[in-house]
């Protein structure tokens, strides 16, 4: 809301540019420095060593490939990472939408404490958060001592991949919709209910399409992230081949037998993933933007 | 937008209508406090009884430990040259980007954010092929006796790439909302470039950057997969806090792993706190920006 208003500002500035098209920028210096460096600075931390990646590749002959992404164990491990990783978003995206409602919606006593614990998992080292989540849900642990008699076991299993991956992409989906829906207006629900609409309708069809790319940006960041988690993950998972293995430990696993060229297949297929996610993130971003614009 | 003043008497009446029946509303925020109890608060408490399990004495003795010190000296370390870096790195892209218009501006902002969507282990592994034994400059640093990975220089490179964005992710928004109109006049009233950045941008961005630096501080110093993979894991020498954590932890010293975790945790809330502070008072300062406008037209 408050962008509304520097943002009509340098058109507003541009006479200053005496005219000529695009002018107005130039008058401020330090373009080429800062550009410069930019892309330098891209291109010797990200972009080259990326590149390292894709080049090892190309040691390799196309079978050898194939065969390193796609042997038994390296499967399974696919299906744990896509599988609990997509688990624990969809969570995310019911969990953070609730939380993001109580706290844009209602008033509670010691909700800007809960509003600034949303981004602890942001600030939580992935290790620490492993390592306290496993004992807690750990046989003697102040949740799994509960769950044990009942039969139900989290540490150590899948299902403790899928509980560290939910607390990992916590903070996504709540702080994609939250903005989103501080800035829907209030106006339209008034209409809707005056119309006749009940709450759950005007939920539905008014509030709802208006956060759905907000949401699904949330759901696409925090799969993303949850794909490529490794911390907090190794110390709950278990780490049994082909039952609770998740990729970037097959990763770390080829790198500790020197199996360099292997452990660089599986990091390219992941790497792929990685700029299809973002293609997409990016994508479902825009949609967001022009939503808003035409709202 | 904020339907105005004048409005106020109306939206009351109304509200009924915008808001649910008490019962559905106390649900709901117990829900959402459940949901965090059990996700958020419960690790939290249980890092705390963990490493005070055997209570203050063992906790100290385990802080004292040679080995905890030298992890903890080293995190310090990997911070304090990866954070500064990252923060020349990010005002100058998000100099380029907001104030600036050139093609391929949306490419480079993708370029930038790309570290994120990598995974860490990914990110060390890279490293690895660049400067390790087998990897393209690894011959070259061996002949030179060079140690790069398995060393101090490629625990900073890794935990470069994965706290890359945070600084300039945070900038450019906030630099694009604020425009160029105000440097502009600076400049046209002679100000240098560097003067015009101190006196004018950089009043205007500073809870911004302080965001920033703070969450890539937190993420700096808890860093664990890409690091891990440069490390090499030698015991007082190329341990992080993080990855003595595991150590212990693999050893069952659980109390000496909860104890350097519960460092770890104290950082992630002070983080917190600053982050907190930061978002109040830039907020106070957009809300005192926008009551403006009416002086601006003046002013042009």
């Amino acid at each position: 809301m408050t962008s509304a208003v520097p943002s009509a500002l340098p058109s507003a500035a541009a006479p200053i540019s005496r005219g000529r098209p695009g002018g107005a920028k130039r008058v401020l210096p330090g373009f080429h420095l800062t550009l410069g460096y930019t892309l330098l600075y891209l291109c010797l931390i990200v972009l080259i060593p990326l590149s390292a990646l894709v080049f090892k590749t190309f040691t390799m002959s196309w079978e050898q490939f194939w065969v390193a992404v796609t042997a038994p164990r390296v499967l399974a491990s696919y299906r744990l990472t896509f599988g609990a990783s997509f688990l624990a978003a969809l969570v995310n995206l019911f969990a953070g939408l609730l939380v993001a409602w109580v706290l844009v919606r209602y008033k509670f006593p010691g909700k800007k404490i809960v509003d600034a614990l949303v981004d602890l998992p942001f600030a939580l080292p992935t290790a620490v958060a492993g390592i306290s989540l496993t004992a807690l849900l750990a046989g003697n642990g102040w949740i799994g001592q509960y769950l044990e008699p009942l039969g139900i076991k989290l540490a150590f299993t899948p299902a403790g991949v899928v509980i560290a991956l939910i607390f990992i992409g916590l903070p996504f989906v709540v702080r994609t919709v939250q903005p989103v829906l501080e800035d829907t207006e209030k106006e339209l629900e008034e209409a809707a209910t005056s119309l006749g609409a009940t709450r759950w309708q005007t939920f539905r069809l008014v509030i709802l399409p208006s956060i759905t790319p907000a949401l699904l940006t949330g759901f696409a960041m925090a799969f993303a992230r949850a794909i490529g988690e490794y911390g907090s993950v190794i110390f709950i998972a278990g780490n049994m081949p082909m039952i609770s293995e998740i990729t970037p430990l097959i990763i770390i696993g080829k790198l500790e037998q020197y199996d360099y060229a292997g452990a660089t297949a599986v990091a390219l297929m992941m790497l792929v993933f990685s700029f299809l996610m973002l293609l997409v993130i990016n994508a479902l971003q825009s949609w967001q933007r022009r939503r808003g614009a035409s709202a | 937008m904020s339907g105005g003043t004048g409005m106020r008497a109306p939206v009351r009446r109304a509200q009924a209508g915008t808001t649910e029946s008490p019962a559905v509303r106390r649900t709901l925020i117990g829900l959402a406090l459940l949901f965090m109890f059990f996700f958020l608060v419960l690790p939290l408490a249980a890092v705390a009884t963990e490493a005070l399990r055997k209570g203050w004495e063992a906790y100290w003795e385990a802080l004292k430990e040679p080995d905890a010190w030298s992890a903890i000296r080293l995190t310090l370390i990997v911070a304090a040259i990866s954070v500064p870096l990252n923060l020349v790195f990010g005002v100058a892209a998000a100099w380029a980007i907001a104030k600036f218009e050139f093609k391929g501006k949306a490419f480079l902002t993708t370029l930038v954010d790309l570290p994120f969507a990598v995974s860490p282990v990914v990110a060390g592994l890279i490293y690895v092929l660049v400067f390790g034994a087998q990897g393209w400059l690894g011959p070259w640093l061996a002949a030179h006796d060079i140690k790069i990975i398995f060393a101090v220089p490629g625990i900073v490179l890794a935990t470069i790439f994965v706290t890359f964005p945070f600084i300039a992710r945070e900038l450019i928004p906030l630099m694009q909302a604020q425009g160029t109109d105000e440097e502009q006049a600076a400049i046209v009233l002679g100000a240098s470039g560097w003067q015009t950045f101190r006196h004018v941008t950089l009043p205007n961005i500073k809870w911004g950057l302080l965001y920033g630096v703070i969450l890539c501080n937190a993420r700096a110093m808890g860093e664990f997969g890409a690091v891990s993979v440069v490390s090499g894991h030698i015991r007082g020498q190329t341990n992080t806090m993080p990855l003595h954590v595991e150590v212990l932890y693999n050893e069952y010293q659980s109390v000496a792993a909860f104890a350097v975790a519960s460092l770890l945790a104290i950082l992630a809330l002070v983080t917190l706190v600053i982050k907190t502070v930061a978002e109040w008072r830039h907020d106070r300062e957009m809300k005192a920006i926008a009551e403006l406008p009416p002086e601006r037209p003046a002013a042009t």
